[in-house]
């Protein structure tokens, strides 16, 4: 077995606010290998974001802190390492993409000296060098005539090309790990199936692990190995891309997957997930998804269920799959 | 089937300040630019497309937020393109609007009860009237009475946007347009907005037009689908043929586009090449030349027309789709 790249081991990034302490991520397990893709998918509070600001230490601290659990980065606890030595390692070893292109990129500088002073600060190479290789990588995101548009600014590029930007800046450095969170959210269907496509590419050239953080269910199927499904901070279930949508066990992964409509000729009307999701200040004793469960039993309420290994490379985290005796009680 | 609003040729265009000093030339951005559809009562007639092609500004055109530049908007049979005072505010009471945002459409120093009553008193329907409806209202949304003098921001996402479609109902509209009334919401919240909203329209008879991007929603909830693309219509018919036998090459490139969430993906991607060009200059000839993989030179010089590609009244603008001339009536 290959020694993975990174191993998140039970996170905890828990936030301090006068209202009460906020479980935004509660107990989050996950390894993944050089050249890998996890998905992370929940809704919105789930915790998908807070994962990765955890890894990468950008955790606003106060309100938030890491109160458990290994960030292990090529055999490194990352949450050891000092904010200088974190430095050195976000944008060479770890990159990463944000949803909103505009308001990551810097408006008052051209692109040219955005990408040269990444290139410069993580690599010794002279300026020029530097500006050589940020012509490459332009090329190589599909930005046509890239010399002439890196002495553009951010506000000259329309939103698709901005992303590009934005991917050609987290693997200027050849970064081992790629994050990036709901990277094709803001954009338009015909550009998002581009930008995917992109991402494809990518992994097969680059050899790079990446976490894709997002809410749409379709953007795993295009690009994703193994997904991790979370909910209310904690990981649901775990599994590949393929058996999620073959298999999904968990109900609230079978919800998800009846709650988006299907293009097909007959419709059916939608099963939608009943409820809301929970206030993560006022999580419900036991499972956090039994009050919208249609599953739930009389256990749910009471028993936080753990992750259990369901298959191989497949854990769910729910009591319908505990032992076989309860799973036979669900059948009858 | 009755038809209930009809929009003819209908054109948006918004005057742009000139680049040129003392030019006298003014540049125009045409947002909508010469859109002709109808809608039947009681059915559901999608419009997407990308940004910027004019889906909202069409929307908004009809209820008559924007006074168009040209074209005819028929409602129930009387031409109300240029109606004005008295007779556009009573005109009101029969369409709605349902907004995106549901976070930015409720004013947040007013209670919900007061949000919903609002139409009501505007239209002077009496106080113990508004109160029984207010409860009605309440209930068929999924709401609990209990909220009633709780504030916008005491509810989550999905909750607001019921109290923006209650509000909506409150004048019991014919026609309903929804502005992406589910795209900000959570996936599990979406579906549960959209059974709402077609349980309503089952109770209340409602003419929808539905607005958004997101093409699997729109296929689920449209009878009829029409595609903009730059401010024109390049598609448009039963959502079913649409959606299964695309003849325009931009709604090809559309649907294929959409991620699906099934493991195995049988369909062929066909990607398009660069952005949407701007609205502002946009090509000449067909609109879509410059992304199409099928552009020939005719495109570029010749504006195709509407025209029916299929028995049961689908129309595509593009030459090289293939006509087919409608049978004679019997």
């Amino acid at each position: 077995m290959t020694t993975p790249l990174l191993e998140v081991r039970n996170l905890r990034t828990h936030f301090f606010t006068k209202a009460g302490v906020v479980k935004a991520v509660d107990g989050v397990d996950f390894q993944i290998s050089p050249g890998e893709t996890l998905g992370i998918v929940g809704e919105s509070g789930s915790g998908k974001s807070i994962t990765a600001m955890s890894i990468l230490g950008l955790i606003p601290s106060p309100p938030g802190k890491i109160v458990d659990g290994e960030i292990l980065f090529k055999g490194e606890n990352l949450l050891h390492k000092k904010e200088k030595e974190m430095r050195k390692i976000r944008g060479k070893e770890i990159a990463m993409v944000f949803q909103d292109p505009m308001t990551s990129l810097n408006p008052v500088f051209t692109v040219e000296k955005q990408m040269v002073e990444t290139i410069m600060t993580h690599e010794s190479l002279t300026k020029k060098q530097a500006r050589a290789r940020a012509v490459e990588l332009l090329q190589l995101v599909g930005i046509p005539d890239p010399s002439q548009r890196l002495r553009t600014y951010p506000h000259e590029f329309s939103g698709g090309m901005r992303q590009r930007v934005m991917i050609a800046m987290a693997i200027s450095c050849n970064p081992s790990l790629l994050i990036a969170d709901e990277p094709t959210t803001a954009l338009d269907v015909t550009i998002q199936a581009q930008i995917l496509e992109l991402f494809k590419q990518m992994q097969k050239e680059l050899n790079m692990a990446t976490i894709m953080i997002t809410h749409d269910l379709g953007v795993v199927a295009e690009v994703c190995d193994e997904v991790m499904v979370m909910y209310a901070g904690k990981p649901a279930e775990f599994t590949n891309a393929k058996e999620i949508f073959t298999n999904g066990k968990h109900p609230y992964t079978t919800g998800l997957l009846h709650s988006i409509p299907k293009i097909t000729p007959e419709k059916q009307k939608l099963k939608a997930i009943a409820g809301q999701p929970p206030d993560l200040r006022h999580l419900p004793q036991g499972c956090s998804f039994a009050p919208r469960c249609s599953k739930a039993m009389e256990r749910c309420l009471t028993v936080d269920p753990e992750m259990r290994q369901v298959g191989e490379n497949h854990q769910v985290r729910c009591l319908l799959y505990e032992d076989e005796a309860s799973k036979k009680a669900v059948t009858t | 089937m009755k038809t209930l609003l009809e929009v003819h040729d209908l054109k948006m265009h918004f005057p742009l300040k000139s680049e040129k000093w003392f030019s006298k030339e003014k540049p125009v951005l045409k947002a909508v630019d010469g859109v002709s559809f109808s809608v039947r009562k009681g059915e559901t007639l999608g419009l997407v497309g990308e940004s910027g092609c004019g889906k909202s500004t069409t929307g908004r055109a009809i209820l008559k937020l924007l006074e168009s530049t040209a074209g005819q908007i028929i409602f129930k049979g009387e031409d109300i393109t240029h109606y004005k005072g008295e007779k556009l505010r009573k005109l009101r009471r029969q369409m709605q609007l349902i907004f995106q945002d549901p976070y930015a459409s409720l004013n947040p120093r007013k209670t919900i009860a007061s949000i919903i009553t609002e139409p009501m008193k505007i239209f002077g329907i009496p106080k113990e009237e508004r109160r029984k409806k207010l409860d009605q209202l309440l209930d068929v949304v999924g709401l609990n009475a209990s909220h009633k003098q709780r504030y916008p921001h005491e509810f989550s996402g999905g909750q607001r946007q019921r109290i923006g479609i209650a509000r909506s109902l409150a004048l019991e509209p014919e026609l309903v347009i929804c502005d992406e009334p589910v795209s900000a919401l959570d996936v599990s919240i979406q579906a549960q907005v959209i059974n709402l909203m077609e349980d309503l329209q089952q109770e209340f008879d409602l003419t929808y037009i539905f607005i958004a991007h997101d093409l699997s929603v729109v296929h689920h909830i449209s009878d009829r689908v029409a595609v903009m693309y730059l401010g024109e219509l390049v598609e448009i018919g039963e959502a079913n043929e649409v959606y299964q036998q695309p003849q325009h090459p931009y709604t090809q490139a559309l649907l294929s586009a959409v991620p699906e969430a099934t493991p195995d993906r049988e369909k062929e991607r066909i990607l398009l090449k660069g952005d949407l060009p701007s609205p502002q200059n946009p090509p000449a000839g067909c609109k879509f030349h410059t992304r199409c993989p099928l552009a020939e030179e005719i495109c570029r010089v010749k504006k195709p027309e509407l025209k029916r590609v299929s028995e049961d009244g689908q129309m595509a603008a593009c030459h090289f789709a293939k006509e087919v001339v409608a049978a004679a009536p019997v």
